[in-house]
């Protein structure tokens, strides 16, 4: 699987830039910054040689000097500690070395989602997954079928998209009108839904899935994760239930997964996301019979 | 230009609350946040909330615990009102379909938490957090609420008469992270600040790295007072290498704390004889520094936190998550090896003045959540009263600044005639080094239209951030960042005294100085998160020295508060709040006195005993 990277053209880009700043006089000094900073890239391969380092090959794109340059890989060596993640490494990577170098983060505790990455080849969180696990070099890159807006961050509104077609939000014509009285809910039934919960919307899950990437509107496995959430969740009421189903039960819906399970294996939540597909299957048919 | 009647920055619990709240008075909502709504760090929360609805449980008692717990510095009417409030906001997230852990009955559970009276804390498994963040999103998503996210606000567009009570708040500038856009956001009714912590101050926290407490130093240097910034809370057990939170709970089940000589230190260095490892924070943090300080610390810098007796079964069943974190976040198996634990900031109790409905003194500027400080949290926050703050007081600031035209405020702020203003005994002078422009971050022009006062905060903030990014040598943000966090790490932490306090003040004054020499070296529009750093260093540099400087001017030990040369709670003179504003660069220290005043008479300080 390789990288996508934006299929613009230089001149479209240029033009795009264009329209959205003005010339400031600073422009050409800033142009001039970019080429002086061109050249340091190289000198950050040889450092820090008597700590134990790591080896990063991290990828690096600029929209705004596209087809002048190729998207490169950078080397990066930073002094390894114990317990180090990866975040840690690219932070450390960042901040001593390349105050360039683009990446989304916040938690650093696998709870805010925005540090999906391709790490050696496979979708996880930067944020959660140890050094010492990996091979060296470690290869750092964005998500793949994703537009790279740069370097690691890609763009995520297609994921977004996707989340919100579904509905993801509690739905009932019985909620209680008192305002301090609770709607009871089964202790099975939130068991039920509960892992359906834990998703962060970091997107490792659609990046790793070859039907989403094949197929665009395919509401893809974080979406109907979520919708098995509301689906499942017998506080909704069963007229919704069968709205959900309706959106389900359509072309580019539950039918799409082909079990790959690919998903299932990246999901840094643990979440039985090709399970929930399966079963929301099982359900559709089954409410089809009903109405035969 | 874009234009909306409330304007809501920042989309974690409060900020989300407040939006929906003020969509539902029929206003026109925007939320501006840096992060995507779901990144926010609420989402990271783990025990719960503070709600009294069970029988045999009242809001009383909850206010009372929360009185206490605050060290007596909290405000009555703002305790009363959380706690009124708290159990209507808690049920309205289950009527929005928040997966709370359930009771066999299909009620809601509630558990024990430290320092309250009835086990009154509602809670999702360990992530109530991430629950409740995701439930508000949820809602806000369904109601069609417009959402700018990535987008960084930089700046108040707000007018600049002289006294800051006769402002008002017209709107803000932001950057549009993907595309590097800067715009103007008008506001028609009001600007809510819901922005968050300010961890990020400090070099070893459970914040979030975009916990840099933006809303908190804007509101500052547009003259808005942050009030009791002193009083920082510090958890005791985090993860040392990244500062990821390890819950009370693994002691509350049993966990031992051990120094590197092997010694249960909390008994045997006689810290806390009666409660050991279960004594409160800020006892059982102090203990640990003390003991890394006498050279007993694991590597000089942690202890050990064992839970390996309580059983493989029993840890599975309770603290399944602490296992994850320690090894995820550690690479340590703690089945079979104790965890590395040290002190962590965790909270700020003090913040952005404000009164129950969300006011500042600035008319048409309003703040909630962990950004603000209605005074519910006084010296030292009880757990679980975070998380219905936001609700509570998002929904407030969100009702009121949707609900009317911009006014004059209420709230009593400001200085009055009778205000005792503080004295600043300082080893260097304190506040804005260069130009007046860089001093006051607002950009309005008297008695202007409002969208004026934008126009003009917006080519401000353009001629600000052009010349960050023209600038090409001086010194990197990351750099002066690491600098300012390591001093407040070594001089405003859990333990402080005067020197060291004047030792942070003269660092912090170095760090602002080179300030004026930052320069961005990442010349691209797009992402640049160089850029926002570097903004976002100012905002660390302002809030550091705002809390130094009320620390160094409270010489007392209350909550969170240590100070060595004065380790006794002195109610005669400290039942005050610290102010502290921004007059043309210069900041400046005043006092208001603790309102003790509730609805059935006042509450009566009493010594915390351990
Ligand atoms: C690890 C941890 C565990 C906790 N557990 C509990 C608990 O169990 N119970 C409890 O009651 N409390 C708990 N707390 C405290 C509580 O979670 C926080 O105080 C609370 O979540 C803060 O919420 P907030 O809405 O104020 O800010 P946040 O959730 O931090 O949201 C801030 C928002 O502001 C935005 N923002 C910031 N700056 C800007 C800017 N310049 N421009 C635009 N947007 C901006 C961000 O994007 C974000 O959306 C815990 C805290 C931590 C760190
Ligand atoms: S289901 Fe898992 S992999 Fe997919 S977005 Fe949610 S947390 Fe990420
Ligand atoms: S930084 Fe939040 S999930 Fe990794």
């Amino acid at each position: 699987m390789s990288t996508q990277v934006p299929e613009k053209t230089e001149s479209e880009t240029e033009t795009e830039t264009e329209t959205e700043r003005t010339e400031t006089p600073g422009d050409r000094r800033r142009a001039e910054k970019r080429a002086r900073q061109k050249g340091t890239t190289e000198a950050q391969e040889t450092t820090e040689t008597d700590e134990e380092s790591i080896h990063l090959k991290v990828f690096r794109y600029d929209p705004e000097i596209e087809g002048k340059m190729e998207p490169r890989f950078d080397d990066f060596h930073v002094p390894f500690t114990k317990g180090m993640t990866v975040l840690d490494a690219l932070m450390l990577a960042r901040d001593r070395f390349d105050t360039t170098l683009t990446f989304r983060h916040s938690c650093r505790q696998a709870i805010c989602g925005s540090d999906a990455l391709f790490i050696n080849g496979t979708q996880r969180l930067g944020c959660k997954t140890q050094i010492s696990d990996l091979e060296e070099p470690v290869r750092v890159e964005p998500l793949p079928h994703a537009e790279v807006v740069k370097d690691l961050v890609v763009d995520m509104e297609h994921f977004y998209d996707q989340m919100h077609a579904v509905e993801p939000y509690f739905q009932t014509n019985e909620a209680p009108s008192d305002e301090l009285q609770e709607q009871h809910q089964s202790r099975e039934n939130r068991e039920k839904i509960k892992m359906s919960t834990r998703c962060i919307w970091c997107g490792a899950c659609m990046s790793s899935c070859n039907i989403a990437a094949g197929d665009n509107e395919y509401l893809g496995p974080a979406a109907l994760n979520k919708a098995f959430r509301f689906a499942m969740d017998k506080r909704e009421g069963e007229d919704m239930r069968e709205h959900r189903f309706e959106i389900l039960d359509q072309e580019h819906g539950v039918w799409r997964c082909q079990t790959q399970f690919s998903c299932t294996n990246v999901c840094p939540k643990d979440i039985p996301l090709t399970e929930h597909i399966q079963e929301l299957k099982r359900s559709a048919v089954k409410n089809n019979l009903k109405f035969w | 230009m874009y234009e909306h009647d409330v304007i809501v920055v920042g989309a974690g619990g409060a900020g989300l609350r407040a939006a929906i709240a003020a969509h539902e008075e029929g206003a026109d909502v925007a939320l501006v946040t840096k992060l995507h709504p779901v990144r926010s760090h609420t989402g990271a929360a783990e025990g719960g909330i503070n709600a009294a609805i069970r029988d045999g449980d009242s809001w009383e008692d909850h206010a009372y615990d929360t009185m206490k717990g605050s060290d007596y510095l909290g405000d009555a009417p703002a305790i009363e009102t959380l706690c009124q409030d708290s159990p209507k906001e808690t049920i309205q997230l289950e009527h929005w379909g928040m997966a709370f852990s359930r009771e066999d009955d299909g009620s809601v559970s509630q558990r024990p938490f430290g320092g309250l009276s009835f086990p009154r804390t509602t809670y999702a498994g360990a992530e109530t957090g991430h629950h409740l963040l995701h439930t508000m999103y949820e809602q806000v998503v369904k109601r069609g609420i417009q959402v700018y996210d990535e987008w960084y606000v930089t700046r108040l567009a707000v007018t600049n008469q002289d006294d800051p009570a006769e402002r008002d708040c017209h709107g803000v500038i932001a950057y549009d992270i993907k595309s590097g856009k800067i715009e103007g956001f008008t506001a028609k009714n009001g600007v809510i600040l819901t922005t968050g912590g300010l961890g990020q101050v400090f070099d070893h926290t459970t914040n979030a790295v975009a916990n840099t407490g933006d809303g908190a130093a804007m509101a500052y240097r547009a003259g808005v007072p942050l009030e009791d910034m002193e009083f920082i809370q510090f958890h005791p057990t985090t993860l040392p290498s990244t500062g990821v939170l390890i819950s009370e709970g693994v002691r509350g089940e049993g966990g031992i704390l051990y120094n590197s000589e092997g010694e249960r230190f909390m008994f045997e260095h006689g810290y806390a004889n009666n409660e050991g490892e279960l004594a409160s924070r800020d006892v059982v943090a102090r203990a640990e520094l003390t003991e890394v300080n006498n050279g007993r610390g694991i590597n000089d810098e942690y202890v050990h936190l064992d839970m390996r007796h309580l059983g493989e079964e029993r840890i599975i069943d309770r603290l399944e998550n602490i296992l994850h974190l320690a090894e995820d976040f550690e690479g340590v198996n703690a089945l079979e090896e104790p965890m590395p634990v040290k002190p962590g900031q965790h909270y700020a109790m003090g913040g952005i003045e404000t009164d129950e409905n969300g006011e500042t003194c600035i008319s048409g500027l309003y703040a909630a959540g962990e950004c603000a400080c209605v005074s519910v949290h006084g010296a030292n926050r009880l757990g679980g009263n975070a998380l219905p703050e936001l609700i509570v007081f998002g929904a407030r600031a969100g009702r009121h600044a949707a609900g009317k035209d911009l006014g004059t405020p209420e709230i009593t702020t400001g200085k009055t005639e009778d205000t005792e203003i503080g004295e600043l005994d300082t080893p260097v002078e304190p506040g804005a080094v260069g130009t007046p422009e860089d001093a006051v971050a607002d950009g309005g022009t008297t008695m202007a239209q409002p969208s004026q006062t934008v126009e003009t905060a917006l080519e401000a903030e353009r001629a600000r951030v052009e010349r960050l990014l023209e600038r090409d040598e001086g010194v990197q943000q990351a750099e002066l960042r690491a600098k300012l966090q390591k001093s407040m790490t070594a001089n405003v932490n859990v333990f402080r005294n005067e020197e060291g306090l004047k030792q942070a003040l003269r660092d912090i004054r170095e760090v602002r100085e080179e300030y004026e020499n930052v320069y961005v070296n990442d010349p691209s529009r797009t992402f640049n998160t160089d850029l926002i750093h570097t903004i976002e260093m100012r905002n660390l540099i302002d809030l550091a020295e705002a809390i130094t400087l009320g620390a160094l001017v409270r010489d007392e030990f209350r909550g969170a508060h240590w100070r060595q040369e004065n380790q006794e709670r002195r109610d005669d003179v400290w039942l005050k709040h610290t102010l502290l504003s921004w007059e043309d660069g210069t900041p400046e220290l005043w006092f208001k006195p603790t309102i003790l005043e509730g609805e059935d008479g006042e509450y009566e300080p009493k010594i915390r005993s351990y």
